[in-house]
């Protein structure tokens, strides 16, 4: 959905900034949306920021009924990190994630948003779903499971001998599936390739460390907070075993899909929306 | 299987670019055999299949020869399209000196991938 100007598109989506406190600290928030309707907070995945969800905030066929909102955490993207950053270790926790995404709600006032998440956002939005049901309308979890066996030495993300961006990249480039366009490929690169040092690796903290939740998706109530899952068939790192042994504890069906990998929004959006659109057609009707 | 390997990566010149600060020895392993890899300034100088025990390398990326086939395809299945999910799985290993191969992931990966579609 574009404006057409004298020499350019001007793209629908509007970029903001939130000014609020997390965890007693000043912070201030990136936030892009579009549309109107039931809100649909997307979350971005560890290391990168909510230019993921780009293409979502300019799907016409969304934004009639939803009002899409993807914000970059601290330390992501536009948002900055806290002032003292320079002087500790970023870690982000289950506590200070699920804190900044109602923070981040309360303050824009969304009333019962639908929380769309991926990697970590995918595993927060099962905490919310089973912490905080009254307060969403449903979590969409993609490439989400309970919990994942850490599988490499996280160290390589953050020192001086190896560059960070490099690095990050090179190693995620992997979970992109071999049919993505390389045009959104490398888009979805660039998220890696350009984060700050130390913030994938703090991410995965909560990531590998701090988010075992294989003893509470059970107790996620579906009736109060509808979950589904989606996940890649080319993601090794949340693998689609992963997401089906964590949708069978919750009691749903898991929707695993073909020729997409670990960033199925950014990677490959049109094909992504084939999956995703019957989702959001049901979570409207409901 | 390997015989190409120079040809494919030399000849890819924004490959090479990427490359031009590294130089380093290392093994790919094909089920049984060895091929040591000799990189200079992000070339491949040197090709050199079973070579001699305790030639010195600095790290070795080995997986089965059906691993590599199906790697190698020009549309690999999924567990098999990138080197560490086939280490994450088992069906390869990467070991030895992690720096090096860590610091140009994205020029090992590369070479790596070169003959997909290839042999």
């Amino acid at each position: 959905m574009k404006v057409s100007g004298m020499m350019g598109e001007i793209e629908q989506t509007i970029g903001r900034y939130l000014n609020l406190e997390i965890s007693g600290r000043p912070c201030r928030i990136y936030f892009e949306q579009a549309g109107a309707g039931i809100p649909l907070v997307c979350l971005h995945t560890a290391g990168s920021d909510a230019t993921q969800y780009r293409h979502l905030l300019s799907d016409a066929g969304i934004l009639d009924r939803f009002q899409v909102i993807a914000f970059d955490m601290p330390g992501h993207g536009k948002s900055l990190p806290p002032s003292g950053y320079h002087d500790e270790e970023y870690i982000l926790t289950t506590e200070l994630y699920t804190e900044t995404i109602r923070i981040f709600c309360a303050a824009l006032d969304l009333e019962n948003p639908v929380i769309m998440g991926c990697s970590m956002g995918g595993r927060i939005v099962l905490h919310l779903a089973e912490a905080y049901p009254a307060e969403f309308r449903a979590v969409i979890g993609i490439e989400a499971s309970d919990y994942q066996e850490p599988w490499y030495d996280r160290d390589w993300l953050n020192r001086p001998d190896v560059h960070g961006g490099e690095v990050c990249a090179a190693l995620i480039s992997g979970l992109v599936a071999p049919q993505s366009p390389d045009e959104y490929r490398w888009e979805t690169l660039w998220g890696y390739l350009s984060s700050g040092p130390g913030i994938f690796k703090g991410d995965l903290h909560f990531y590998r460390a701090d988010s075992d939740y294989r003893d509470r998706v059970a107790r996620i109530d579906t009736e109060k907070c509808p979950v589904y899952l989606m996940t890649g068939e080319y993601d090794f790192s949340c693998t689609p075993e992963d997401t089906l042994r964590t949708a069978e504890k919750i009691g749903i069906e898991a929707i695993i899909m073909k020729e997409l990998g670990h960033f199925p929004m950014s990677e490959n959006p049109d094909h992504f929306r084939t999956y995703l659109m019957p989702v959001l057609a049901e979570i409207a009707k409901a | 299987m390997l015989n190409r390997l120079s040809d494919l990566v030399n000849g890819d010149a924004d490959l090479v670019r990427r490359g031009q600060y590294l130089t380093a020895t290392f093994i790919i392993g094909i089920g049984d055999t060895d091929w040591l890899i000799e990189i200079r300034e992000g070339q491949v100088a040197t090709v050199q299949p079973e070579p001699a025990l305790m030639t010195p390398s600095q790290f070795s990326i080995r997986a089965s020869e059906n691993a590599w086939r199906e790697f190698w395809q020009p549309v690999p299945l999924p567990g098999f399209h990138d080197i560490f999910a086939m280490t994450k799985s088992g069906d390869a290993t990467v070991e030895g000196d992690f720096q090096p191969f860590m610091a140009n992931l994205r020029y090992f990966k590369d070479l790596l991938a070169a003959p997909r579609g290839q042999i």
